[in-house]
């Protein structure tokens, strides 16, 4: 990665028009690799996002489980889920899955937000929340197949993982990245990652048993900028309910973008209506018309 | 179907409010719209345009940079704009009280309904001689904000507590149909607004002053004229038509 390069503007939230900056620079498309095979739960990546992103932590809620809290929330941005799967055989896997934003390529929230500039989606891949631009409306929550905006009650506005932003700004991997101690988690290229993620999914299935080893970066979201290998692809909902087949809500594709301005101009057409109306056939007046006023032709 | 209580207390309100007010009905005119009847309007139609204009910054990403600062920004429009709805149903909520009895749909309205497109030419110079207090197309733009209302308010509240009480699927169809409710109701106000005014003279005063000239009554209301003064309309205006050729 080049040093202190400013992030190029891919997409931007409401914006109308082309994005400021869009195909000036070329960019490496970056991605996060999560290995949840090798993943010890120690816990030192939620530690280190907090540190760096200078979040507090509150009292939360004990839940009998190792797992920090039950869900992520607009200051803990980066939470283990552990799982107890039960496998048909009656065995029992322990499965530990790092839960953050996964910077989409196509962002269901993004496409969702109402306002201008407030959700970026830089060329290299990383969605991030502009707090400045953001009213509070929580859209992007529902656009959001993983629940990963949260909102903050006081502030009124979304916060979620930047993938650290700043420090890849910066030319450093994100934090997370910089505190694991196994190395199951990896920062590099989109097509780096991908083709560790393949070869480690390859050696699963060939040399440890997991025949239904696999990475996880589903193509219904147009692929993720944070990939999972799966001890068993073919079933993410196990690793505290990740989503087999993430979708974004029509509501904010099609009927956002096309059905909106369509119905709202005809919408308008209510207002040529009522001009045309006046001007062809002209107001209706209480009977009887005053004289001198009475038609002359037809 | 209103109910006694409903009666009682619109009856009071009415009273009170006279008491807060006046309408002044001169010679030739006839008493159309009380004070309660007024203020209320004049509270659904503020209500309805703050609503409107601070949810159209939302509506469309075309629209957000022209829209929002009209309420001080995007994050006070979208505070704000529950509240303006909240008002507008309460308001509107209280009007349907008030109206209930006369909007009442009846066969006549269905005939009404049916010939509609004379009305709409100017073929019609009166109105049917059925119409009372309220037209068929009157009634028929009252039940669609009545409709509209309670799909505002369900949806409006899945909306303001969002995603993470009521999960995403039901606040991405909420989306949609507060969207469609609001695009109803943009596209009717332009013809209510148009009928009220430049397009029937002498209606506007009807929600200002709160009466009516007797011509104005026995052109677009025959039945009710007949009903406040026992007079035949369509004679009445033959009877005016001769005085003025006199």
């Amino acid at each position: 990665m080049p040093d202190r390069k400013a992030l190029q503007a891919d997409m931007i939230s409401a914006h109308t028009g082309p994005s400021p900056g869009h195909g000036m620079q070329r960019d490496l498309e970056v991605c996060k690799l999560i290995d949840t095979t090798t993943c010890i739960g120690c816990k030192a990546c939620e530690v280190a996002c907090a540190e760096w992103n200078d979040l507090p932590f509150t009292p939360t809620t004990f839940d009998n489980t190792y797992q920090t809290m039950p869900q992520t929330s607009y200051h803990f941005w980066n939470l283990i889920k552990f799982n107890e799967h039960q496998n048909p055989d009656g065995t029992i896997q322990w499965l530990m899955r790092k839960d953050q934003c996964m910077h989409c390529a196509d962002p269901g929230c993004l496409a969702a937000c109402p306002a201008d500039g407030a959700i970026v989606k830089y060329a290299n891949g990383i969605v991030d929340f502009n707090q400045e631009n953001c009213i509070g409306c929580e859209f992007c929550v529902s656009g959001c197949p993983f629940e990963i905006p949260r909102f903050n009650p006081m502030t009124k506005k979304v916060y979620k993982c930047t993938l650290c932003s700043d420090r890849v700004g910066e030319g450093l991997e994100p934090a997370c990245i910089k505190a694991c101690p196994t190395g199951c988690l990896k920062f590099g290229s989109k097509d780096d990652m991908k083709f560790i993620a393949g070869e480690r999914a390859k050696q699963l299935r060939d040399n440890f048993g997991w025949q239904n080893a696999g990475v996880y970066d589903p193509q219904s979201v147009g692929g993720t900028h944070v990939i999972y290998v799966l001890h068993d692809a073919t079933d993410p909902e196990r690793y505290g309910g990740l989503p087999s087949n993430p979708t974004i809500p029509w509501s904010y594709t099609v009927w956002k973008w096309l059905f909106k301005p369509v119905l709202g101009t005809f919408a308008l057409f209510g207002f040529l209506g009522v001009l045309a109306h006046y001007v062809t056939s002209g107001p209706r007046l209480a009977q009887p018309e005053p004289p001198g006023k009475e038609k002359i032709n037809g | 179907m209103a109910s006694g209580a409903v009666e009682r207390f619109d009856h009071k309100a009415r009273e009170s409010f006279e008491s807060l007010g006046k309408t002044t009905v001169y010679r030739g005119e006839l008493l159309r719209h009380p004070v309660y009847t007024r203020v209320l309007h004049w509270a659904v139609a503020l209500f309805f345009f703050l609503a409107l204009f601070t949810g159209f910054g939302i509506y469309l990403p075309w629209l957000f940079r022209w829209f929002t600062p009209i309420f001080g920004g995007g994050p006070l429009s979208r505070i704000m704009h529950p509240y303006f709805g909240m008002a507008f149903v309460f308001f509107f909520g209280l009007q349907a009280l008030n109206w209930l009895q006369p909007m009442l749909w009846t066969p006549a309205d269905s005939k009404w309904m049916r010939n509609i497109m004379k009305v709409v030419s100017g073929e019609e110079k009166m109105e049917p001689p059925e119409t009372g207090f309220f037209n068929a197309g009157q009634k028929f733009q009252f039940w669609e904000i009545v409709g509209g209302c309670v799909a505002y308010l369900i949806t409006g509240i899945i909306l303001w507590a969002g995603a993470r009480t009521f999960g995403r699927i039901p606040v991405a169809i909420s989306y949609v149909v507060h969207d469609i409710s609001a695009l109803i109701m943009l596209g009717g106000i332009f013809v209510h607004i148009y009928l009220s005014t430049i397009g029937e003279p002498g209606t506007f005063q009807s929600m200002i002053r709160g009466a009516v000239s007797e011509a104005w009554a026995w052109t677009f209301h025959p039945a009710w004229y007949k009903q406040i003064t026992g007079r035949d309309p369509l004679q009445a205006c033959e009877d005016a038509r001769r005085q003025m050729k006199s």
